[in-house]
């Protein structure tokens, strides 16, 4: 039966309380380990496509008369663009329309970053919509900007409220530990640079408009479009089967879409509006920078007495505030804990959600003062983070539905043990070591979402749900647990997804919900299908239907007797049996958490600040695991993001006038094929009991979370450096390795300097 | 230099004044005929002309290598070759590599050891490896880390990758 709840809903670590219709969760959940085709490893379903260059992305969508659209942009960080002359643009050869910010209330005369859209110009080769956009007259009144982040808060230039977060008595606290710690971490921005850039082709038939978009979210999608377009929601059609990667930054329609849209209103032509490589480097989002103060102060027992973080998030021009602070709030046992998170309004431009954000930034400097803390007291860094181990949520007492954070710290021993071989590689300029660092986020999913399963009398069924597989295998994982539930093959499962006008609504693909969202509705579907077939088997063959399973592609009998599916499916002609799925409410009462812990070998020169990493051991619990080798890809995929924001990637702004001098992929440093070091990969495994059909949670982020302060906390056992700002390049390594020869050289002054 | 501009390719195509350049090439083993602009790149022609949207457009400028083919059978960025330049030559995309029916190893290879994420790199990633292994059919890991590091994937963590060519060349 379905209800209407009251209840939490999180997205990227933001909650917020909404009603929401939820539906019983019939199914118990399947025995934990692997089963017949859950648990095993599947190949993509749709890989052949991929590799055969046949799947067909927003990229490549060309439509019968379609126009190109170009976007004027402000070319500085901080400008007002005054009377603005789209006529020039008007009169050359194949532009068809233009648009600016004087009549359209979604691009904005105040440009308050580089790269901000005022104007667009549609027409039929994309040289020709460049050319209209260079004719556009604009009278560009500039100001100074504003870039840095303390000035912003010190002035009062924030995004949104500050957030500040208290529980104990930090003060007392830390005035009564044996060891206090203080130290100022830095993370900079970084730019997401899926391979597809930001893009939609947007036409219209009739009253409908019907949008073609590289999304990570079609529902979300469909709305924002419909809000800001004045249509009702089911006017607007969004259509995404393959899309080129999102990793957050698509999670919104972005202006792209609204300009292709009414531009094709405008001239009844269908429009395509497609970033550049260096408007997608831009405009199209990244993973705001960081300031974060910390303190920690513990007993000489180890117990963590106090933890406290300022933490400023250089947001831009707009956006929201990640949780930087969330780590230290949820990460570990501690009593007295206070946070103050600030949001900096800059001339930068506006973050986008970056797998994980804010809990990528602050584990970074959490980790590295759980280390530094350690070393104080003396105390085996994976010790110390037993030791302060959260047996319950931190937050408010409530139970965990499951954690096996322990589990992960035991499994990484045998690869931690190795850091004493690892240190004695060591010599004069190479230097060794090991690091680790643990990770708590979110990845319950939740509803509302929806599926069917088609079965026909062919044998032949099909998932129908109009979610979007960003890249990760959704399609392939869902067919898995259809193709269980149903008692068939994998091959013999399809999955239809991609289109809001043809299946019902699906969450975002975000947070790392697919899997725990869509997941149990797709079960439930299959479970509703079985159901069905079981009802008809019974009256087939005279039998009780609680006599009757489906395994191996068979109706099974529990007198022993068992018959083909297509013996009963054959029957049915042109009937077809059709189950329809419901994702079921969350446990209430309990936190939904994913855990892990990830253990760095790196090498560093310290002569020429090279650093090298060797090998990374990731050990993650995120309940049962439907496809162990796409969720092995993804942990390797978010290693590998991990390494970049760790070493290389960095979006540089001129610090004078705001430019970004990394637009392009020469500029900006991605990780490649040379940069991989050995990846081992572990799941606990351990279905989530408390948690819907499946007891599955989302993956898609927490293997990135920890990787930063793993590897900075292996440089640091390595050289005895403390690397407390990212990118770690060879710039940052040599003057955290000049910083201790100055240390040390003062303590060895003061060491000559006290009477004998 | 593979992703640099391909040389010692003479240029052959015939400009008129109203279109552009008419060229004549073989694409995927059939002879095709496309009308350019003297500023065309060969990914455009390809895409948008040729209706071979296998090759993929991430970066415009040669620094990802999506757009990966192979012209008279070298490795090139196609958004780095005119199109002009591949009057008379010989192009082999994403799509051509196999037989119609069949697949090539490389392809199943990806697909068997899960180095397809997204997908937007594959087939560049794909045309690259099939390359390699003409040139190296039993590439080290250095090797292949060499060749391939032209071609950037953002999902996959390329340790997929790796398995990919080792299996693709064993089969």
């Amino acid at each position: 039966m379905a209800r209407l709840i009251r209840t939490e809903k999180e997205v990227e670590g933001r909650y917020e309380e909404v009603w929401t219709v939820v539906e019983e969760d019939a199914l118990d959940q399947w025995p934990a380990g692997p089963l017949e085709v859950v648990g095993q490893p599947a190949q993509r379903q749709d890989g052949l496509q991929r590799a055969r260059g046949e799947a067909r992305y927003t990229a490549d969508v060309r439509l019968p008369g379609m126009l190109h659209a170009a976007v004027l942009r402000s070319g500085v960080a901080r400008a007002d663009a005054r009377a603005i002359d789209v006529l020039p643009a008007l009169e050359l050869p194949g532009v068809q329309a233009a648009l600016s910010c004087e009549e359209v209330d979604f691009l904005d005369a105040e440009a308050g970053y580089p790269g901000a859209a005022v104007a667009a110009v549609a027409a039929d080769t994309i040289e020709q919509a460049r050319a209209g956009v260079e004719a556009i007259a604009v009278e560009w009144d500039e100001s100074e900007p504003l870039l840095d982040p303390d000035e912003a808060i010190a002035r009062g230039q924030l995004v949104s409220e500050s957030s500040s977060y208290e529980r104990g008595d930090l003060e007392a606290a830390l005035a009564g530990a044996d060891v206090v710690v203080e130290a100022e971490y830095r993370t900079q921005s970084v730019l997401h640079n899926s391979m597809e850039t930001h893009q939609a082709v947007c036409h219209w038939e009739g009253d409908t408009l019907v949008v073609h978009i590289s999304t990570q979210y079609i529902w979300g999608v469909r709305d924002e479009l419909a809000e800001k377009l004045g249509l009702r929601p089911d006017d607007v059609r969004v259509v995404c089967e393959f899309m080129g990667g999102g990793f957050g930054a698509k999670n919104g329609a972005g202006d792209y879409s609204l300009i292709a849209a009414e531009l094709s209103r405008r001239t009844g032509r269908p429009v395509r509006c497609a970033l550049t490589r260096r408007e997608e480097n831009l405009a199209a989002g990244n993973r705001n920078a960081t300031i974060q103060r910390l303190r920690a102060g513990a007993r000489s027992d180890g117990t963590i007495v106090g933890l406290g973080g300022e933490f400023v998030n250089a947001v831009g021009w707009s956006g929201w505030l990640a949780g930087t602070d969330g780590p230290m709030q949820m990460l570990y046992g501690v009593d007295n804990v206070a946070t103050m998170l600030r949001g900096a309004k800059l001339n930068s431009a506006p973050m986008a959600a970056f797998r994980a954000p804010g809990f990528v930034e602050g584990t970074f400097g959490l980790e590295c003062l759980l280390d530094e803390l350690g070393g104080k007291l003396g105390i085996d860094p994976l010790e110390l983070r037993r030791r302060n181990h959260a047996d319950a949520d931190v937050l408010d007492g409530r139970p965990y539905s499951s954690k096996s954070l322990l589990e992960c710290y035991r499994r990484a021993e045998p690869h931690w043990d190795r850091r004493h071989e690892v240190r004695a590689r060591s010599d004069e300029t190479w230097k060794h070591g090991v690091g680790l660092a643990s990770q708590v986020w979110y990845g319950g999913g939740g509803p509302p979402s929806y599926a069917w399963v088609r079965v026909g009398s062919d044998g032949s069924m099909t998932v129908v749900t109009a979610m979007q597989d960003i890249g990760t295998g959704s399609r392939t994982a869902m067919a898995q647990i259809a193709a269980e539930e149903l008692g068939v093959s994998l091959a013999q499962v399809r999955v239809e997804l991609g289109d809001s006008a043809r299946g019902p609504f699906a969450s975002i693909s975000a947070g790392s919900s697919t899997i725990p969202s869509m997941g149990p509705a797709v079960r439930s579907a299959a479970g509703d299908a079985r159901r069905q077939i079981l009802e008809l088997a019974a009256q087939r063959w005279q039998k009780e239907q609680r006599t009757l399973s489906l395994k191996g592609g068979r109706i099974v009998c529990s007198d022993g007797g068992s018959w083909p599916l297509e013996s009963l499916l054959g029957l049915l002609e042109d009937a077809q049996i059709l189950g329809m799925g419901a994702r079921g409410p969350n446990p209430t009462g309990m936190r939904v958490l994913t855990f892990g812990v990830q253990v760095a070998e790196v090498a560093v020169d310290v002569g020429t600040g090279e650093i090298r990493v060797g090998r990374i051991a990731a050990i993650h619990d995120v309940g049962r695991i439907i496809n162990p080798l796409g969720a092995r890809s993804q942990v390797e995929g978010g290693i590998i993001q991990a390494l970049g924001h760790t070493l290389s990637e960095h979006r540089l702004l001129d610090p004078r006038t705001g430019t970004v001098l990394t637009q392009t992929l020469d500029a900006y440093k991605l990780p490649t094929i040379a940069d991989v070091p050995e990846i081992v990969c572990e799941f606990v495994d351990e279905p989530d009991s408390h948690l819907t059909n499946l007891g599955a949670k989302g993956l898609g982020e927490p293997p990135i979370i920890p990787t930063a302060a793993a590897i900075a906390n292996a440089i640091r056992d390595a050289t005895g450096a403390d690397v407390r700002s990212l990118p770690i390049d060879r710039e940052e390594m040599l003057r955290a390795l000049a910083a201790l020869a100055r240390a040390k050289e003062r303590s060895g002054d003061r060491v000559a300097a006290r009477p004998a | 230099m593979r992703c640099g501009f391909w040389r010692n390719v003479p240029w052959s195509g015939v400009w008129h004044e109203d279109r552009g350049v008419k060229i004549r090439l073989t694409v995927n083993g059939e002879p095709r005929e496309a009308d350019v602009w003297a500023g065309e790149s060969l990914l455009t022609t390809l895409r948008d002309t040729l209706e071979l949207p296998g090759s993929k457009n991430a970066c415009e400028q040669g620094e990802c290598g999506s757009c990966s083919v192979l012209l008279d059978g070298a490795l090139v960025c196609a958004c780095l070759v005119l199109a002009a330049q591949a009057d008379g030559h010989e192009v082999t995309t994403v799509e051509g590599l196999a037989d119609r029916e069949e697949l090539h190893r490389v392809q199943r290879a990806f697909v068997e050891a899960g180095a397809v994420q997204c997908g937007f790199c594959t087939p560049g990633l794909v045309v690259a490896t099939a390359a390699l292994l003409e040139a190296n059919p039993d590439p080290s890991d250095d090797e292949m880390r060499e060749a391939l590091s032209g071609n950037l994937c953002r999902c996959t963590g390329y340790a997929k990758i790796f398995d990919a060519v080792r299996l693709a060349a064993r089969s």
